[in-house]
């Protein structure tokens, strides 16, 4: 790869400053991006390497909110005691990235900015209902997950915005999320569909809120409102489940391709959507 | 062409080398450091014959920039004998029979250090999906996986914890 | 050594499990394989290949690429001089030299996405890549075929005009894809037909797959003034690479020295050549030496797969389960030129069972994909896939016992086979009966679980191979073998060395040879190397040993038929004679004295490889609402003749079955409409990994060592894929209430069959 120049910024504003530069890409754990440089899809003049900004990978819990570093490995994701307690299907999605070795690198920032619609921890954060925080020329800002995709390989950033942190709000007592992907193999597979649901419940185990979102049915991940409605003021009766199941179903745009077909993403969605609800509930009970 | 002079660590030993900006960690070592233990099986992180460990971490080196090794600590299969004494991962492959052709072997013991340097008395299940990124053709995994738990016995009874 | 002759009892090292010779280095990353090697001067290498599945190369414009600073030379087609072309013997098939030529650089047409169509060499990657890119080529873009019986169809493109099918009588006007039609067979398949109780029929796809070999193909080559080169690479025969990169560039064999490097992986896929002829004739262009890998997307586009194929299939039994005749119809992919292993298909498709009336017939079908290269017991399993299924299907059909039912079947010694060879040493039976006293048959399974069963059969090939035996000063010893070691040959060598000599196993090391340092060799393949290059050991080490008792006599002056060898030392059975036992060390230490050194070189053509056979057991279970499969217990049993290092031969079952299971489940090459490989990486060709197996237990059965090896060896590296397809497709198939007969049985394919049934 000749002429590629790489630079470590030490903080935000000299990463935004770099990106001005055109094509200057940002990478996090670089596991999608060498990947990319490799195969000959991704040209970049310049890597703007975030992490060596401080505080760039920190995991933060800030009265009960947690503040995910956007560069944070999924190691060290799965290594926080706290958020897998709050987050448990943030994590379990965050961790299915990739083998070990991919984990000891891979981030959530580069997860959802690579706009892959198969990324495993986008619908586990926009079920979560997460924020970003993002760093601009003219300062900061914040939009929910799910405006950050916008087709495959495109996010409503600018060019020279970077996607610093993410934003997990605090949890209600009993509440739960989970995240279910398939795969062929039992890993190292790119999601052929995965689905992620977070459940609030009240005392008596009634479902007071619910966000289901479902990943690589559709050009971006889907935050299936219709399906979180269906779960509201049941208590995951098969009357709901099975709402729920055929509102994913409906939801889903899914194409074939050489991961799976169309008509077996849509299928396999509804179920994952329906048993991941079901293990979001018995979080929310425990 | 730029390229970057790049101070790191390399099993226990300080090294300086120029790195371009699109080169990657495994092609420094290989190339430029003549470690060629560390193999290319894919370049893209799938199969794990690359693996190292930078700074306490398990990583394909394929997947980490040259220049990021800056001020790294990085272990890499030449190290992991100590003074010539095999170290039990490697003994207990070599008893196990546990590597046909040989080439996917520096990487999964990289790997299966960085498993037993965090988790001692680790299950069979969690070898296996903790070596899940380190393809072999040739075994099968049977040995590996036996291979592994047995090490991990031993450095156990090394260290009575 | 003649049949009847059992192989010796009582030994001391062959049967342990002592470290291979070369772990060290392989565990501490000293060995060498195919990129590892760095030469002063060294060029990088890199190849344009074609991005079309079918096209016309209309123009070839190198002139910009010639320009670029670092450029050292570029190659096509046209530099090579394989003259009438012919073939080279390669093991287990014939190599026709012209297409290993065309395949290496095109010659006018190229045939997949991924035909390599011209090389460069620059003073770095990075112009290496600039250059290919800057390489123009115009192509005529044809219509492509990719299927198999697409191939076959009428009105199919056509990809070489001067393919008339062979086989077929008169030769056919019109040129096709179908290569050849092999018919062998024997009796009256309709009459036994007309008369049986039950027939069973099928028809069978399987998915090409690829070996998978974890090292990219790798070579280093330097040319010299004088005309002689060195080529060091990873390849499964140095003398082959030798072979063909001299025929391909028109050299004299002896002007190229190939020296073999460590071996990542063949698998029977580094049993040809790709980039060898395409590096030395850069060099040769250039004068520098210049390395070429490939990277993991070309080994998938560019090197061999194995063949996909279609099979129908008959079987005829009685109601008590005796098959009595069978008909089958195998049609495999070639790739891009003729040579698919459908002839090994027809030939291994029914050699596990005694069937009186056979009929087979095998087309061998060219299409726009990488031409195949030998995989593993190459042909068998496809057709065993079709037969064990449909025996399978018997089975359940008699409600009889699956292994009962082939034991009712199983070949014996004695018995003819459809290819007209007389079955030996044959331990299929004993075999079976051992997976059925097995824990794992007797197992409950439980509720949602299923057990599938099936067999499997490889010949096993000897053929030509050279070994040297050096007995060192010291009284220790080296052996020098002619194959690449692919997966720990080296240890049994040496075993074998040691036994024969009456050395501790600690004192006898092995190296492999180049092309220059030992007789010639066949290839590393065909499950040939224990047998036949470790006959080679054996019988140069007896040389040896009848050497060291001429020495002892001549220093007892006794007649040498006095002398007797026993664990390494010489004792003298004259009673006459008052003298100690002399050591092979002690006689050693003496050699100048005696007559020099010791050693020797024996080359061979080794006969009497016996044939082996497989069993394999299966459990899994599915997820019902997704279609996914969860292997949860495996044992695989073979016929071994003798195991020499047990623990590398539980690794070959092992290390075969698993991949039979990528192969039975998710392994496939995917094309899209335009006929280009849409999955060449690891990422989505998805061979098992750690997680996705259960450990494997396995069962060496040996009833029957082979007594046509000095310690009773059976070839045993290629039985064990042959089984595993069936076995797993048969406990899937139990699980669905269908028979699944398409591979891969991906969870797609299984949801779909669930619901329907």
């Amino acid at each position: 790869m000749s002429g590629v120049e790489y630079l470590s910024p030490g903080s935000v504003a000299e990463a935004v400053k770099a990106l001005q530069v055109e094509g200057a890409r940002v990478m996090a754990g670089g596991t999608d991006l060498l990947v990319q440089m490799r195969v000959g899809r991704a040209k970049p003049r310049v890597v703007v390497d975030l992490k060596r900004i401080p505080g760039i990978a920190d995991i933060r819990e800030q009265d009960g909110a947690f503040i995910i570093g956007a560069a944070a490995s999924g190691a060290a994701i799965g290594e926080h005691e706290g958020l897998r307690k709050a987050w448990p299907g943030v994590v379990e999605a965050a961790n299915l990235i990739g083998s070990t070795q991919v984990q000891g690198r891979a981030s959530l920032g580069g997860n959802l900015c690579n706009a892959s619609p198969a990324a495993d921890s986008v619908p586990a954060l926009i079920a979560a209902g997460a924020a970003c925080v993002i760093a601009g020329p003219k300062g900061e800002r914040e939009a929910p997950v799910e405006a950050i995709q916008t087709a495959p390989g495109k996010t409503s950033l600018a060019a020279n915005e970077v996607l610093v942190a993410f934003r997990l709000p605090k949890r209600a007592v009993y509440s739960g999320d989970a995240y279910l992907r398939l795969i062929p193999r039992t890993e190292m597979d790119i999601a052929v569909v995965g689905a992620g649901v977070s459940v609030t419940l009240d005392a008596s185990g009634k479902c007071v809120d619910a966000r289901v979102s479902v990943g690589a049915v559709a050009p971006t991940a889907l935050l299936v409102e219709a399906a979180g409605a269906a779960l509201i003021g049941s208590s995951f009766e098969e009357v709901a489940l099975a709402k729920l199941e055929a509102a994913v179903a409906a939801a889903a745009k899914p194409i074939s391709d050489k991961r799976g077909t169309a008509e077996y993403r849509t299928k396999v969605a509804a179920v994952l959507a329906r048993r991941a609800a079901l293990i979001a509930r018995d979080r929310a009970k425990a | 062409m730029s390229r970057k002079v790049v101070n790191a660590t390399v099993n226990g030993e300080p090294v300086e080398f120029l790195a371009g900006g699109g080169q990657s960690l495994l092609d420094a070592l290989r190339d430029e450091l003549r470690l060629t233990g560390s193999k290319e099986g894919c370049g893209t992180g799938d199969c794990g014959a690359c693996s190292v460990i930078v700074d306490g971490r398990l990583v394909c080196a394929c997947l980490m920039l040259a220049p990021e090794a800056e001020g790294k600590r990085i272990e890499t299969i030449e190290g992991l004998a100590d003074n010539g004494h095999l170290h039990p991962l490697q003994h207990q492959f070599l008893e196990h029979a546990a590597l046909q052709c040989g080439f996917c072997t520096p990487g999964l013991l990289m790997a299966s250090k960085a498993l037993l340097d965090r988790n001692p008395d680790p299950t069979e299940t969690e070898v296996r999906y903790w070596l899940a990124g380190n393809i072999c053709r040739c075994t099968g995994y049977d040995k590996v996986v036996r291979a592994v738990m047995d090490a991990a016995a031993d450095l156990r009874q090394e260290k009575p914890r | 050594m003649s049949d009847g002759n059992q192989p010796p009892a009582n030994l001391k090292v062959v049967g342990t499990r002592p470290i291979r010779p070369d772990g060290v280095d392989k565990v501490t990353g000293r060995a060498q394989f195919g990129a590892d090697f760095h030469l002063p001067g060294m060029l990088t290498g890199r190849i344009k290949r074609s991005p079309h599945a079918h096209a016309r190369i209309v123009k070839i414009d190198v002139s910009a690429a010639e320009k670029l600073p670092g450029v050292k030379a570029i190659v096509t087609g046209a530099e090579f001089d394989v003259g009438a072309g012919g073939d080279i013997e390669a093991g287990e098939h014939a190599a026709a030299m012209k297409d290993v030529a065309d395949n290496c650089l095109a010659n006018g047409k190229v045939f997949y996405k991924g035909h390599a169509v011209a090389a460069v060499a620059a003073t770095s990657p990075e112009i290496a890549a600039e250059a290919v890119d800057l390489i123009e080529v115009a192509y005529e873009v044809l219509p492509h075929v990719v299927d198999v019986d697409a191939a076959m169809a009428p009105g199919a493109p056509v990809l070489h005009e001067d393919m008339f099918t062979k086989g077929v009588m008169p030769k056919p006007a019109k040129a096709s894809n179908v290569a050849q039609k092999h018919v062998m067979g024997r009796g009256d398949v309709a009459g036994a037909f007309a008369a049986a109780d039950v027939v069973v029929e099928g028809r069978y796809t399987t998915a090409a797959v690829h070996q998978g070999y974890i090292e990219p193909h790798a070579c280093v080559a330097a040319w010299g003034a004088d005309g002689q080169s060195t080529i060091w690479c990873s390849s499964q025969g140095q003398f082959l690479v030798r072979a063909m990169t001299a025929r391909i560039l028109n050299l004299p064999l002896s002007d190229i020295k190939v020296i073999p490097a460590e071996i990542g992986g063949g698998f029977g896929g580094k049993t040809t050549v790709y980039l060898e002829p395409v590096a030395l004739a850069l060099s040769r262009k250039c004068g520098r030496p210049v390395k070429l890998v490939m990277s993991r997307e070309e080994v998938f586009l560019a090197s061999g797969p194995t063949s996909g194929s279609s099979m129908d299939i008959r079987l005829a039994a009685t109601k008590d389960g005796k098959l009595t005749a069978a008909e089958m119809t195998l049609r495999y992919q070639a790739g891009a030129f003729a040579g698919s292993p459908v002839n090994l298909g027809c030939m291994t498709a029914f050699a596990c069972y005694d069937v009186e009336h056979l009929a087979l017939v095998g087309y061998d079908v060219v299409s726009n994909r990488p031409k195949v290269a030998a995989y593993r017991a190459p042909g068998a399993p496809m057709a065993a896939f079709a037969v064990e299924c449909a025996i399978d299907d018997l089975a359940r059909k008699l409600n009889i016992d699956p292994i009962d039912l082939r034991i009712r079947n199983a070949v014996k010694d004695g018995a003819k086979t459809v290819y007209g060879a007389t079955v030996r040493h044959s331990a299929f039976v004993e075999t079976l009966e051992a997976v059925k006293a097995h824990p794992h048959y007797k197992a409950k399974l439980g509720p949602g679980q299923a057990r599938g069963v099936a067999a499997g059969f490889w010949f096993n090939i000897g053929g030509e191979s050279s070994a040297a035996v050096h007995v060192d000063e010291d009284g220790g010893a080296t052996v020098v073998s002619s194959n690449p070691d692919i997966g720990g040959s080296r240890a049994s060598m040496a075993m074998m060395a040691a036994e024969t000599l009456g050395l501790p196993i600690e004192r006898v090391r092995c190296t492999v040879a180049d092309t220059t340092s030992i007789g010639f060799s066949g290839s590393t393949g065909g499950s040939r190397v224990t047998f036949a290059t470790g006959m080679a050991v054996v019988e140069a080490a007896q040389k040896v040993v009848a050497d060291l008792k001429r020495r002892a006599a001549q220093t007892w002056e006794c007649d040498v038929a006095h002398v007797d060898w026993k664990d390494g030392v010489a004792t003298c059975l004259d009673p006459s004679k008052d003298v100690k036992p002399l050591s092979l060390k002690a006689l050693a230490g003496k050699s100048a004295r005696t007559g020099g050194p010791i050693a020797a070189e024996v080359s061979l053509n080794a006969q009497g490889a016996a044939a082996g056979y497989g069993v394999h057991v299966c459990d899994l279970e599915i997820d019902p609402e997704t279609g996914r499969t969860t292997i949860l217990r495996y044992t695989a049993a073979q016929d071994v003749g003798r195991a020499i290092h047990p623990a590398y031969v539980e690794g070959q079952l092992q290390g075969g079955a698993a991949q039979g299971v990528g192969w039975a489940l998710n392994e496939e090459y995917v094309y899209n409409a335009k006929g280009l490989l849409d999955n060449a990486s690891f990422l989505d060709y998805r061979m098992p990994v750690a997680s996705d197996l259960p450990m494997i237990d396995t069962i060496l059965v040996e009833a029957k060592p082979n007594p046509r090896h000095p310690y009773g060896a059976k070839g045993v590296g290629e039985v064990p894929i042959v089984p595993s397809l069936a076995a797993v497709a048969n406990a899937v198939s139990a699980i669905v209430g269908r028979r699944m007969t398409s591979l891969p049985l991906s969870p797609a394919k299984v949801l779909a069959a669930t619901r329907a049934s």
